[in-house]
């Protein structure tokens, strides 16, 4: 039985009734990060597809930027309960760096230039879910956002979301990233309210 | 130290308020007996929730700002935003006596156990200073000879939190170190002119890269940023700062 806040009413707008449940609406894009910020220049970037043995795929900046990018009009809900929408970004589908790659693990650990990891299912990688973004409204991505390039998967909470992405490790079975060890939900959907990892 | 997380279910606990006081004219301390508390460590937050008489609800987190005392109340200091939908709440309406929901304790990152040995540097913005404030009482209550340093930024003299209980714990053997940045107002013969943090201020009052400490920088967005950038050109590991950002979510429509 929930305890009535006395004198509490809020401050509801009709907008929060469209976003999943406990969000509120930002127009300002805040930054997350359990750290520093990352400063990676363009001639050392890479980014690496394993299997944990070997490598499978690699990039550079010029080769990542030569495959086929689109435009990205998604919805961002962070943990921290803001949500923001109709945000617009260039990136390249998963779909498009997996091409050719047959694998049978049904998960992917992404992690980071400064040592940041996310787990995710393979399946929501797949299938026009998952990019790799690396420019923001129309710029080159800021580096407090995750540039030069980061993981976009907006359909999970935006910890997913991998920023100063630098590779994807296929795995047989789950395994908990960065803030999956420290007691946040292995999947974590928004819409279902997956904060923590009881939830 | 990360796999050490705390992992048990996160229920939400029914709180009762113990007690109130103001630490500025726009914070308010709120201690709470929290029913089963299972206790926390210093830099962990707690989710809090008001119903509205119709079911509605709102949750924000707030960090905890006492010692880790599994069997005594918990405080939370929460600053009022302008336009904020929780805050305000909190710090005009609420009154001994109520009831409020929680959860928690959460975060396994941003904290300090008493078990730490190495130096530690506490930086904080504003109310940022309320997880760091956990981790001094900590060091106090676990009678700690771990070398402290805390730099505190704030507007001007009048929004210093807990400004009694800091000048104590600097005040006495194996102290603290505390040292602030005044942002707009500077204390009467105060030797420095009003400003932000810069690289000059991180090299006269913080520990230099050397002696290896664990940085722990809290505060809003811009000011973690541009301090956790400092101290990386400063010479300290990246793995050896960490940060938590508050109060950047912006304008509510």
């Amino acid at each position: 039985m929930a305890i009535v806040s006395r004198g509490f009413s809020g401050r509801r707008s009709a907008e929060d009734t469209n976003l999943p449940p406990g969000q509120y609406l930002t127009t300002s894009f805040p930054v997350l990060s359990a750290g520093p910020t990352p400063h990676i220049s363009l001639d050392k970037w890479e980014f690496e597809i394993s299997d944990g043995a070997k490598s499978l795929k690699r990039f550079d900046w010029k080769t990542f930027r030569e495959l086929p990018s689109e435009a990205i009009n998604v919805d961002l809900h962070c943990v921290t309960r803001w949500s923001k929408l109709g945000t617009s970004w260039q990136g390249v589908s998963l779909d498009v760096l997996l091409a050719g790659l047959e694998t049978e693990s049904a998960y992917v650990m992404f992690y980071s230039y400064g040592d940041y990891s996310t787990n995710i299912p393979i399946r929501d990688v797949l299938n026009h879910q998952a990019w790799i973004a690396f420019k923001y409204d129309g710029t080159e991505l800021a580096p407090e956002h995750g540039g030069p390039a980061r993981l976009l998967v907006p359909h999970l909470y935006l910890w997913k979301s991998a920023k100063w992405v630098r590779g994807m490790r296929l795995m047989q079975h789950d395994k908990a990233g960065f803030w999956e060890n420290l007691g946040y939900h292995m999947y974590g959907d928004p819409w279902r309210e997956q904060r923590y990892s009881d939830d | 130290m990360a796999g050490t997380a705390v992992l048990r279910r996160l229920k939400w606990r029914t709180a009762r308020v113990l007690d109130l006081h103001d630490e500025t004219a726009t914070a308010r301390t709120i201690r709470l007996a929290v029913r089963d508390w299972p206790g926390h460590i210093a830099g962990q937050h707690v989710d809090v929730r008001l119903t509205a008489p119709d079911g509605y609800t709102a949750v924000r987190s707030y960090s905890i700002a006492s010692t880790p005392n599994p069997d005594g109340p918990i405080e939370i200091t929460v600053e009022r935003l302008p336009n904020g939908e929780v805050s305000p709440y909190l710090t005009m309406e609420l009154m001994v006596g109520d009831e409020l929901e929680l959860r928690g304790p959460i975060g396994g990152w941003f904290v300090w156990r008493n078990d730490q040995r190495e130096p530690i540097q506490l930086i904080a913005g504003g109310s940022g200073i309320v997880p760091l404030m956990s981790m001094i009482r900590s060091r106090v209550l676990a009678n700690s000879a771990v070398q402290f340093r805390l730099l505190y930024s704030v507007r001007n003299p009048g929004s210093i939190f807990y400004r009694s209980e800091l000048e104590a714990v600097s005040a006495t053997p194996r102290s603290i170190v505390v040292d602030y940045a005044f942002t707009r107002v500077v204390p009467k013969d105060w030797s420095r002119p009003a400003g932000r943090i810069d690289q000059n201020l991180i090299a006269s009052t913080t520990w230099p890269a050397n002696i290896e400490a664990t940085y722990y920088v809290c505060g809003p967005s811009d000011f973690v940023e541009n301090i956790a950038d400092m101290l990386s050109r400063a010479g300290n590991r990246r793995d050896r700062i960490k940060t938590e950002r508050f109060g950047a979510t912006g304008g509510r429509k």
